[in-house]
């Protein structure tokens, strides 16, 4: 009974396992590098994102669909910095595909192209969820992206040297309307300048660093700490002393403690989409910084 | 002399083939020539704009660091040293407070030979497991992963020794040396990572609580978009139901699939079916017999088992974090056939050996709700039926009737941090005929160290 019960599941995936040998099959962990390689390699490459906006990237498992997935991928395009450190290397292990291990080719890493920020003082978990290497969410800068964005296009050109030319002139392409893009959305967030905010996790480092808009306080306490009602109402007391003008959260965030905070401090709730598919309007990366930016100056009228 | 001459009219030939293609270097090859090397120059553009890029991103640091933000240059450096090799440590600190109405010294599962370790734990307050775990890569090729458990008895054993091969292609995953065997779903999980304080009741009877392999276990994963992995093991089948035998050879074997993936962004699951064949040669054992002895017996004989197991979970969105609920059963099918000695230590001055034959069969179902974030509730029902057994000529001594051992639990976890998790458990177990215990357990977990894997 058993050997035949074996058999059933093999002959039905037989027929739907179809592998799309031609294409380059990339395995994105976020949406923010599913759209970049989608940017950048067109129909030439075939992109599987592990993860959605409303997902947190680090509360992921080694989920069976994900295994299976980076079986057959050429190339991994991971944020690194540790934001992936529960599920990633599981995932590799687990597949058994060796192309994707740290330091083969098939391995890309974004944060290794990128100036970090927010690197911890004190390298100690009392301090809450801390990354050693900085905040990993460098997707809310958009000169992150197009930092990632040529290193990028020169990995899938390594990996898929008969399309070399074809990525190169994706990239052009891509660079010169992403450029011409941050000169308008510079213009558009210099009224954010200074604009004092609350964020409810200590996510939004680059986007702080990119808009200049000032930190005023975190709602949770340490990084992926629960913030208490009695820490909340510390941090209303701060907003009294010092005003802010709204409080941010991403998508994949609870609304609970941000919406606390804003009725009492009478302050604007902002929900920022944080990566491509956080709300209807961030369809790619472009429309996820025209989203963000609106968002962040409805917020601070 | 013919050979050389052979050899030599191929040289011959062979040169006269490479002359004549060189010299037929035509304008189609040129352009491919060409071709490669403006490919080439392409390439090499692409860099010096990367380069260009991480330069500014380089300088883009020198403004941020003047605000006060902690910054680096682009790719951390490797830090160096005499401790840069050192594996990846993590550590596991657990402890309970029990109440048990009945005396956990008496538990037994009643029909079902005792194996040394099943014990619902100690009463009053406890130390539990503390886990140690080890691992690194050995070299370009090879992985290595040790993890040892230190008894609240000052003991230390070795749960998990065993190196890897993450460098093999074509999904094909190695492994040997010690492991927990990849039979049925939790089997392979470390007990900190349970949902309940204790394993299921099928896991007791026919594992001995968790089976572990001395050998060799080789998995490959299809290359399906649909998740599917197979897998087999041998190893020398010491452990429970199988038992030491003093032999060459191999004295366990299993094979497994396992499938699964998601549905839509919401579901997931994996689904699987095991097979287990072990040899025992006189397994110790204790079983309560006709007049209430809890008597020594001795199986000597093969013990297969086969699994099938399931688990799904499901969260709004995918976002663990909030919400999520999870479901796992797993059905356990036991035969053995051999030979039982009863009072195999003479102690009541009754031993005998009989013929034996057993197909029993076990199951349980559990599920756990996370109704808000870091609260979960759980509820788990476990049922053993002794099935059809036939002593031989020990069937007056040994053949207790039809009780089916069962258990019904509940369990309340919070779990503040990734890294800390206490839980409140409370079990009604009827492993005994007429006897019911109440079971309280109060549980900490603390993980720390190197950041553990998410596993599904």
């Amino acid at each position: 009974m058993i050997p035949r019960l074996l058999f059933l599941p093999l002959i039905a995936l037989a027929c739907i396992g179809t592998p799309a040998w031609a294409m380059l099959n990339v395995f994105a962990t976020t949406p923010e590098w599913g759209a970049l390689v989608t940017e950048l390699g067109g129909d030439k490459v075939n992109v599987y994102i592990a993860t959605n906006a409303l997902q947190d990237p680090h509360h992921v498992e080694a989920k069976p669909s994900l295994v299976a997935r980076a079986r057959n991928a050429d190339l991994m395009v991971a944020t690194g910095a540790e934001l992936e450190i529960g599920w990633v290397p599981l995932v590799i292990q687990q597949a058994g595909n060796p192309k994707l291990r740290p330091g083969q080719p098939g391995y890309f890493e974004a944060t290794a192209f990128v100036p970090m920020l927010g690197k911890p003082a004190r390298l100690d978990r009392s301090e809450g969820d801390v990354h050693p290497l900085g905040d990993p969410h460098i997707q809310t800068d958009p000169r992150n992206i197009a930092r990632v964005a040529g290193p990028l296009s020169a990995k899938l050109a390594e990996l898929d040297a008969t399309n070399a030319a074809f990525y190169q002139s994706r990239y052009k392409t891509f660079d010169e309307r992403w450029r011409a893009a941050m000169v308008r959305w510079e213009q558009q967030v210099a009224p954010l300048r200074d604009v004092p905010v609350v964020v409810q996790h200590k996510g939004f480092t680059y986007l702080m660093a990119w808009t200049g808009m000032k930190e005023v306080a975190a709602l949770e306490p340490k990084p992926a700490v629960e913030p208490t009602v009695a820490y909340l109402s510390e941090v209303l007391a701060t907003l009294q002393r010092q005003p802010a003008r709204m409080v941010i959260r991403g998508a994949y965030q609870s609304d609970r403690p941000s919406r606390w905070i804003a009725e009492r401090a009478k302050i604007n709730p902002v929900v920022l989409p944080f990566t491509v598919g956080g709300d209807s309007e961030a369809r790619d990366l472009f429309s996820l910084f025209d989203d963000t930016i609106a968002r962040l100056l409805k917020g601070a009228q | 002399m013919s050979t050389s001459y052979l050899a030599s009219a191929l040289v011959a030939s062979a040169l006269f083939a490479t002359a004549a293609s060189a010299g037929a270097a035509t304008d189609s090859e040129l352009a491919e020539i060409r071709e490669q090397l403006r490919t080439l120059k392409d390439q090499y553009e692409t860099r010096l704009r990367a380069l260009e890029n991480r330069l500014q991103a380089a300088e883009a640091t020198a403004p941020a660091a003047s605000t006060g933000v902690a910054s680096s240059t682009p790719g951390a450096s490797a830090s160096a040293g005499i401790a840069a090799f050192n594996p990846a440590i993590s550590l596991v600190l657990q402890g309970t407070y029990a109440n048990f109405s009945q005396d956990p010294t008496r538990y037994t599962l009643a029909g079902f030979a005792k194996t040394p370790d099943l014990s619902p734990g100690r009463r009053g307050l406890g130390l539990g497991e503390s886990e140690l775990a080890l691992s690194a890569n050995v070299d370009d090729r090879f992985a290595g992963n040790l993890i040892v458990s230190l008894t609240p008895e000052n003991t230390v054993s070795v749960e998990e020794a065993y190196g890897f091969m993450p460098s093999l292609p074509y999904g094909l995953v190695p492994k040997f040396g010690r492991f927990f065997s990849a039979i049925g779903y939790q089997n392979e999980q470390h007990q900190h990572g349970w949902d309940f304080v204790d394993a299921p009741l099928v896991y007791q009877a026919f594992l001995g609580g968790q089976f572990t392999h001395d050998g060799l276990q080789l998995k490959w994963v299809a290359p399906t978009d649909q998740f599917l992995e197979f897998g087999a093991e041998v190893g020398n089948g010491d452990n429970f139901p199988g038992s030491a035998r003093n032999r060459n050879g191999v004295g366990a074997g299993s094979v497994f699939v396992h499938t699964g993936g998601d549905i839509g962004t919401d579901h997931s699951w994996r689904a699987g079916l095991s097979y287990l064949q072990t040899r025992a040669d006189a397994r110790a054992g204790t079983q309560l017999d006709t007049m209430g002895n809890l008597a020594d017996v001795a199986f000597t004989g093969k013990s297969r088992t086969a699994i099938a197991d399931f688990v799904w979970k499901y969260a709004p969105n995918g976002n663990t974090g909030e919400r999520n609920f999870k479901v796992q059963g797993e059905y356990f099918w036991h035969r053995e056939r051999g030979d039982l000695t009863y009072d195999a230590s003479g102690a009541l001055g009754l031993m005998q050996a009989g013929g034996y034959a057993a197909n029993r069969n076990g199951w349980y179902l559990q599920g756990a709700w996370q109704f808000m974030p870091y609260w979960r509730a759980g509820a788990r029902y476990d049922q053993l039926n002794p099935g059809r057994r036939e002593f031989g000529t020990n069937t007056d001594l040994l053949d207790i009737g039809a009780f089916h051992p069962d258990r019904y639990t509940v369990m309340f976890d919070y779990t503040p941090s990734e890294f800390t998790r206490f839980r409140l458990q409370y079990a009604r177990s009827m492993t005994r005929p007429d006897v019911t215990d109440h079971q309280l357990f109060l549980q900490y977990i603390l993980t720390l160290g190197a950041h553990g894997a998410h596993k599904f």
